[in-house]
């Protein structure tokens, strides 16, 4: 069986659709018997769901740089 | 007593984000919403002298903001007037209620509750990431929010795979406690 940290490795990246279905079967048959893994799988599905439905928006890090530069200039 | 101090040179690591989606909240237009925090950084160096350190930055900022969101709606209505007007009169002339009221501009008029739940968690959530720590918020920013591939972020960034797999995963640890503690007891 899959250790814990290699559990919560594949839980993360799956988050992103980048496990492989092995990975995700090994994961499921992980939680089936660990309650912290699968507390934690839990979890990190619904920040999954709250970051989707939140639609947060970023700044790119280009226009970052861009008012880190006025800021200075003016500060 | 002046327990808060600003400090300008971190104000786009700490803040631009958390504007940018309050604005976006706002006037639902993302180029607008960008101006919208470009003019609060400036606004806000203007008048740093008058900062009594009362308020925390934060909330100091908003307080910046709000206003330009409200001079933004004043201009805006100011051009459109006229025509609005014409338009409504045409359409509604039947219409006893009150329908100047209903049709006057207002920003969360398309706005269900739903929406409005949605913005505060999402104002919650970035409060949440803008206390990580600055490498994983950057790196659990680019993955979740701007979507960008994991090859791209470590070309970026200059790091591999796996260090980029455990910040996300520290940084999502992170976030979940976060969120507990602020989103879901309050």
């Amino acid at each position: 069986m899959i250790s814990c940290e290699k559990a919560a490795d594949i839980c993360t990246r799956a988050q992103y659709n980048e496990a492989t279905s092995m990975e995700k079967l090994k994961l499921r048959f992980h939680i089936i018997f660990c309650k912290i893994c699968a507390e934690y799988t839990k979890q990190n599905k619904k920040l999954t769901s709250l970051c989707n439905k939140a639609r947060l928006h970023s700044l790119s890090e280009r226009e970052k740089a861009k008012m880190r530069e006025t800021i200075r200039k003016l500060g | 007593m002046a327990e808060n101090q600003l400090n300008p040179n971190s104000w786009v690591d700490n803040y631009a984000d958390y504007l940018f989606n309050y604005a976006i909240g706002k006037v639902s237009d993302v180029e607008t919403a960008k101006d919208l925090v470009s003019e609060t950084f400036l606004a806000g160096l203007k008048s740093a002298k008058n900062f009594k350190g009362e308020a925390a930055e934060r909330t100091w900022l908003i307080a910046i903001l709000k206003r330009k969101v409200i001079d933004y709606y004043r201009k805006s209505n100011s051009k459109k007037g006229k025509a609005e007007v014409r338009m409504s009169s045409n359409s509604y002339a039947e219409d006893q209620g009150d329908w100047l009221e209903e049709k006057v501009a207002d920003p969360y008029g398309n706005l269900g509750s739903d929406s409005i739940e949605n913005e505060e968690l999402g104002l919650a959530l970035q409060v949440c990431i803008d206390k990580l720590p600055r490498k994983q918020s950057q790196v659990f920013t680019m993955k979740t929010i701007q979507g960008i591939s994991t090859e791209e972020i470590c070309n970026e960034l200059d790091i591999n795979p796996s260090n980029l797999w455990v910040m996300v995963h520290r940084a999502r640890t992170t976030l979940m406690e976060c969120l507990n503690k602020n989103w879901f007891n309050s």
